[in-house]
């Protein structure tokens, strides 16, 4: 196994264009678990470490440009107010450790459907900056994950950094697994509330083939709230609404049975994260929502 | 919040009437702090899978694919021609007679012989110069299978033409056993079940499923193994029992036990997942094959097929009781899953028949533990050691009948709670104190911790810590769902290797004097697996002898057997060997310096002497001479066995016979929260009480309750290793899907310690480490069905279960 070092972001892309094979590997946490377990032995590995501005980011007018490599726990700290649902979902990405290591390009690099960023950035709207020798292009969120741990990459591209939509609105996640802290998911939801356009988003994961918008439930859930004037009022969302929407969430998912859950025990746990995060979310657009503590 | 164990209640070790009192610092009683527990917090520690030597090879194992299979043929060509690789050895190259191990019944092969009975059986090893070499090569190895039929279970085991797992067998087992897939069979009958059941106003059956859970050691097995001039080898390895090793290496490797140097390295944990041999006999074959040293390091993926696991079991049970309150008869069936190899599964029955009544008072019980030869992973030893399946059910039927009587469920069990004096289902009186009913009525007086504790009062109105909620940092609830649930329960565990067993150890004590100050040397072949054995063996020696100085000798093979870091029995025993060891120094020094100054002081002669900072004094405490004075030049030096009570075996037909050597009790009280939508635990408190008889380091103790709380609910709510049952093969060998509790999964666990005195035990103290571990996954499940009014039949816990998907 080969490891190259390139020393820039320009030298990086040469050495994807010439080894289109190479393995990018930054925090190492999905790529040396994959190495470590025997399920690949990749012939280049592309350490991207030396690239410093992969761990910086821009907040600007419409949205924030994450550095690929920017850590969970810079996201935690600095950006909860402009990307409050990835901070969200960055508080239930492994341990403290690996939330210093870990960012998400490697999430998205990875395309797993269990990978804890992608409802986040489905709820919240993103593009994925891609990059190659042959130039630069921006590749929408919905259209980024293509099959099981796949993506819309081409061989030589690289993630350079992901663009998220600011919150206009409040956001939530949640994610199940069987255990209180440091658990890969059985399944998660995001959903964000885009008050600036009326609308919904959401993303599920770990319950289909691929991370996937729930978009007959948004679309419901668009028209409930519209046709009510409940942007403009502020009501309590009817218990009939949440739970159609609940519903729909449920209908979006393809989940399989495997060794972290049934399922159909995915789809009913989905159903339930979308009501409480729709619940929550609304609660706090009325103004009436509590805060979160320990989430730090 | 979360909330940290406060300051616990431990009592301070008050010396009872069987405890020499010793100005002695660092004595029995006294909260010593260990010898290697800053190395290991601070990450300096040498484990065994640090050990290096020069010119060394890596060991690699290559495991078998299938779970059951012939084996057609194997080519290691392509494996030997790479660069890199010394050996590749096969069942073929096996140089002795003997080929296979065991801890009872020597049933397994040190390689594969022409069949693998489970997924990931050793067939092939491999020495390389590089760890990764070894691996590429190992992998270059063609096994070519073809597969046999599955046994998977009790019904496939004993199908009429059922495949046999071993054909010819001829242990000491296989002329009681009703079939050859059944390791071992224990009934016990004591009165007339079925008579008493006529008494019974009411009757109460479960069947209970306990899931294979792991040690989950974090240090992985490993170990170095270095040949020696003179055609032997020096063995350095983690392990549970040095001189049990030492039996099952040497005739393998065709030497005499001389020529097999043991020597224990770092252990990083055990549970009962070492008593076995994993890589041992590995590393000395291709050490003794290549002339050079060999080490051989399992990752975390091979660990989960490197040692044997806890048997998951099927529990059937009928209890019966009157309208009083009284239980009136027990009928049981524990079936439990051995897996491929016999293990400890001979002994897990044995413990799982004579304790499957728990810490109760019933007369009239029918009584049936088995052991299966199936296809499914080894199982055998693990801390609480067939006790722990028996206790999770015998606690759910507690419960059942509590609620069919209404009553307490505290009360209903004191009211049937044994005692001293109590005969249990074998017929052996419990001779020493059995405070069950004490127990249950210390963890129900606790204060009950503060409802829906995730609220807080902020400056911006009532805020949520979701660390205080099921499902903690994942977000899944701010308190909908959300119910409390309280169970309780208790156990009974044995203490020491039961059914005759030579249960003995071994204390080589040395004594001199050193720039002028008496010290004292103790060597044994105790593993220090975590359980402070190395701490507690100095305080002894410091209380009999009144040194300051102890050094404790590296355990190694030199000295005899100190039996094995299991069944809650090193302090007891190998504890006990100790203090006998430093009373017949004691003895010699008393008897020099009787020799030396007898005439210049009568008390010489007629007191009863001690030794006590360095000084030998009269129990009045006048002071005759200094121990320095009395050795001068002279060491003394003496290795003595030391045994506890003979226990008996039990009848093969009834069950009777003194099996037990000594009981251990403790209680829970289990507090949880549970979202009963998304079916997500969170346990907020595990109150434990425990009678510990004397609490040699009170500090060690806790840590020892509490780490097999923590054990003890980690299989009530998430542990479990997966076993495919159309493949029999392990579906989560990883820490990814095998989960153990984090820090955050970890409630406050309170701890009361009673310490009444067994006479028969050294200091009169009580085996500890396994007893928590049985009551608290009961009390548990307990607080779960009623905050959910589920049956929950079934440990660990899904999310599934509790929301019927």
């Amino acid at each position: 196994m080969d490891f190259l070092r390139p020393a820039s972001w320009e030298e990086a892309l040469a050495a994807k264009a010439e080894h289109p094979t190479a393995v990018p590997i930054a925090g190492g946490t999905d790529v040396m678990v994959e190495i470590n377990f025997d399920h690949r032995r990749p012939e280049y590995l592309l350490d991207l470490n030396r690239i410093g501005e992969l761990s910086e980011w821009e907040v600007g007018q419409e949205s924030v440009r994450l550095g690929a490599s920017v850590p969970y726990s810079a996201i935690m700290e600095h950006l909860r107010a402009e990307l409050p649902g990835l901070a969200l979902a960055s508080h239930t990405v492994a341990s403290p450790q690996i939330r210093n290591r870990g960012g998400v390009g490697g999430n998205l690099g990875t395309a797993s459907p269990a990978g804890d960023a992608h409802p986040a950035l489905l709820a919240a709207g993103a593009e994925v900056e891609a990059e190659s020798v042959r130039g630069t292009r921006l590749i929408p969120i919905d259209a980024f994950y293509t099959g099981v741990k796949r993506n819309a990459l081409e061989p030589d591209e690289l993630i350079r950094a992901v663009h998220i939509r600011k919150a206009d609105g409040p956001q939530q996640y949640s994610k199940v697994g069987t255990r209180n802290a440091m658990v890969i998911a059985v399944c998660a939801f995001g959903l964000a509330l885009h008050p600036e356009t009326r609308t919904v988003r959401t993303g599920i994961g770990s319950a289909a083939p691929t991370p996937v918008r729930a978009k007959e439930a948004e679309a419901f859930l668009n028209a409930a709230l519209d046709e009510g004037g409940f942007w403009e009022s502020g009501k309590i969302i009817t218990p009939a609404i949440a739970k159609q929407f609940a519903a729909l969430a449920s209908g979006a998912c393809n989940p399989i049975d495997d060794v972290r859950g049934t399922a159909k025990y995915r789809r009913h746990a989905v159903g339930i994260m979308a009501r409480r995060t729709l619940g929550w979310t609304w609660e706090q657009y009325r103004g009436a929502g509590r805060t979160l503590e320990g989430a730090a | 919040m979360t909330t940290y164990p406060k300051a616990q209640n431990v009592p301070a070790g008050t010396p009872t009437k069987i405890t020499q009192g010793s100005p002695t610092k660092g004595g029995i009683g006294e909260s010593t702090l260990r010898p290697d527990g800053t190395l290991k917090v601070t990450g300096e520690f040498a484990y065994s899978s640090d050990m290096w030597h020069e010119d060394m090879l890596w060991g690699q194992t290559l495991r078998s694919t299938v779970a059951h299979a012939e084996i057609v043929s194997i080519d290691t060509s392509e494996a030997l021609a790479m660069p890199g690789v010394y050996a590749v050895l096969t069942y073929d190259d096996l140089p002795a007679a003997m080929k296979n191990y065991g801890l009872e019944i020597q049933d397994t092969p040190v390689l594969a012989h022409g069949k693998v009975r489970h997924h990931g059986e050793p067939v092939a090893i491999v020495a390389a110069d590089h760890p990764e070499t070894a691996r590429r090569a190992a992998a270059k190895i063609k096994i070519d299978y073809r597969e046999l039929p599955l046994i998977t279970d009790e019904a496939s085991a004993t199908a009429p033409g059922a495949v046999l797992v071993h054909e010819g067998r001829d242990d000491h087992h296989i002329g009681h056993v009703p079939h050859p897939n059944i390791v071992h069979r224990q009934p016990i009958i004591r009165g007339d079940a079925d008579e008493a059941a006529k008494r019974a106003d009411v009757i109460v059956r479960g069947e209970y499923t306990f899931g294979m859970q792991d040690q989950a050691f974090l240090g992985p097995e490993s170990g170095l193994a270095v040949p020696s001039e003179d055609g032997g080898v020096e063995l350095y390895v983690a392990t549970q029992w040095l001189h049990s090793d030492l039996g099952q290496i040497a005739p393998v490797l065709g030497l005499p036990e001389d020529k097999v140097r043991m020597t224990l390295s770092g252990v990083g944990g055990a549970f009962g997942g070492r008593e076995d041999i994993s890589m041992q006999i590995h590393a000395c074959l291709l050490a003794l094959r290549t002339g050079k040293p060999v080490k051989i390091v399992y990752n975390r993926f091979e660990s989960f097929f490197g040692h044997v696991h806890r048997h998951p079991a099927k529990l059937t049970y009928e209890h019966g009781a009157t309208k009083d309150g009284k239980l009136t008869h027990m009928k049981c069936r524990i079936v439990l899953d051995g897996g491929a190899y016999a293990s400890a599964s001979p002994a897990v029955v044995g413990n799982a028949s004579s304790l499957s009544v728990g810490p109760y008072v019933i007369e009239d019980v029918d009584i049936e533990a088995v052991a299966l030869y199936t296809n499914n992973p080894p199982c055998g030893a693990m801390r609480g050691f067939g006790a722990v399946q028996a206790c999770f059910a015998y606690e759910a039927q507690m419960d059942k009948l509590a609620a069919k009587l209404d009553m307490d469920p505290v009360e209903f069990r004191q009211l049937n709670a044994m005692e001293q004096g109590t005969l249990l289902p074998t017929g052996q009186p419990c001779d020493s104190p059995a405070p069950v009913a004490e127990l249950l009525r210390l963890v129900k007086a606790r204060p009950l911790p503060p409802e829906q504790e995730w609220l807080t009062a902020g400056s911006e109105g009532t805020s949520v810590d979701v660390r205080a909620l099921p499902g903690g940092l994942s977000n899944t609830t701010h308190g909908e769902g959300v119910v409390r649930g309280v169970g309780y329960a208790v156990g009974l565990k044995n203490v020491g290797f039961s059914e005759g067993f030579d249960d003995y150890s071994t204390a080589r004590v040395r004594m001199e004097v050193i720039n002028g100050e008496p010290v004292a040397t103790v060597h044994t072949a105790m593993a220090e697996v975590g359980q402070g054995g190395v701490t507690v063996h100095a305080q002894i020696a410091r209380t009999e002898l009144g040194v300051n100085q102890v050094t404790i000798h590296p355990a190694d093979t030199k000295v005899g057997s100190a039996g094995s870091t299991s069944a809650s029995r090193q302090t007891y025993v190998t504890g006990g060997a100790v203090k006998n060891s430093c009373e017949a120094v004691r003895e010699q020094v008393l008897e020099i310096g009787r020799r030396k100054f007898g005439s210049y002081h009568p008390a010489w002669a007629t007191a009863e002497l001690l030794l006590e900072g360095g000084k030998v004094v009269t129990d009045g405490g006048e002071v005759l001479a200094d121990v320095a004075d009395v050795l001068e030049d002279e060491a003394i030096d003496i290795e003595l066995e030391w045994r506890h009570r003979p226990t008996e075996a039990f009848d093969l037909r009834t069950g009777q016979g003194n099996g037990h050597v000594q009981y251990s009790f403790a209680a829970h009280r289990a507090v949880v929260e549970v979202d009963t939508e998304l079916g997500l635990v969170k346990v907020i408190e595990l109150a434990c009480a425990q009678d510990v008889g004397k609490a040699l380091n009170p500090l060690s103790v806790l840590g020892q309750i509490q780490g097999g709380t923590l054990q003890g609910m980690g299989v009530a709510v998430m542990e479990e290793i997966i076993v495919d049952p159309k493949t029999a093969k392990v579906r989560n060998p990883s820490f990814t899907d095998y989960l153990l509790p984090t820090i955050l999964d970890t409630p406050t666990i309170p701890v009361d310690v009673l310490e009444l005195a067994d006479e028969n035990a050294p200091y009169g103290l009580r085996g500890i480490g396994e007893a928590p571990t049985l009551s608290s996954t009961p009390a548990v499940l307990a607080a779960i069905r009623n905050a959910t009014g589920l049956e929950l039949n079934r440990t660990p816990v899904r999310p599934e279960h509790l929301t019927g998907t």
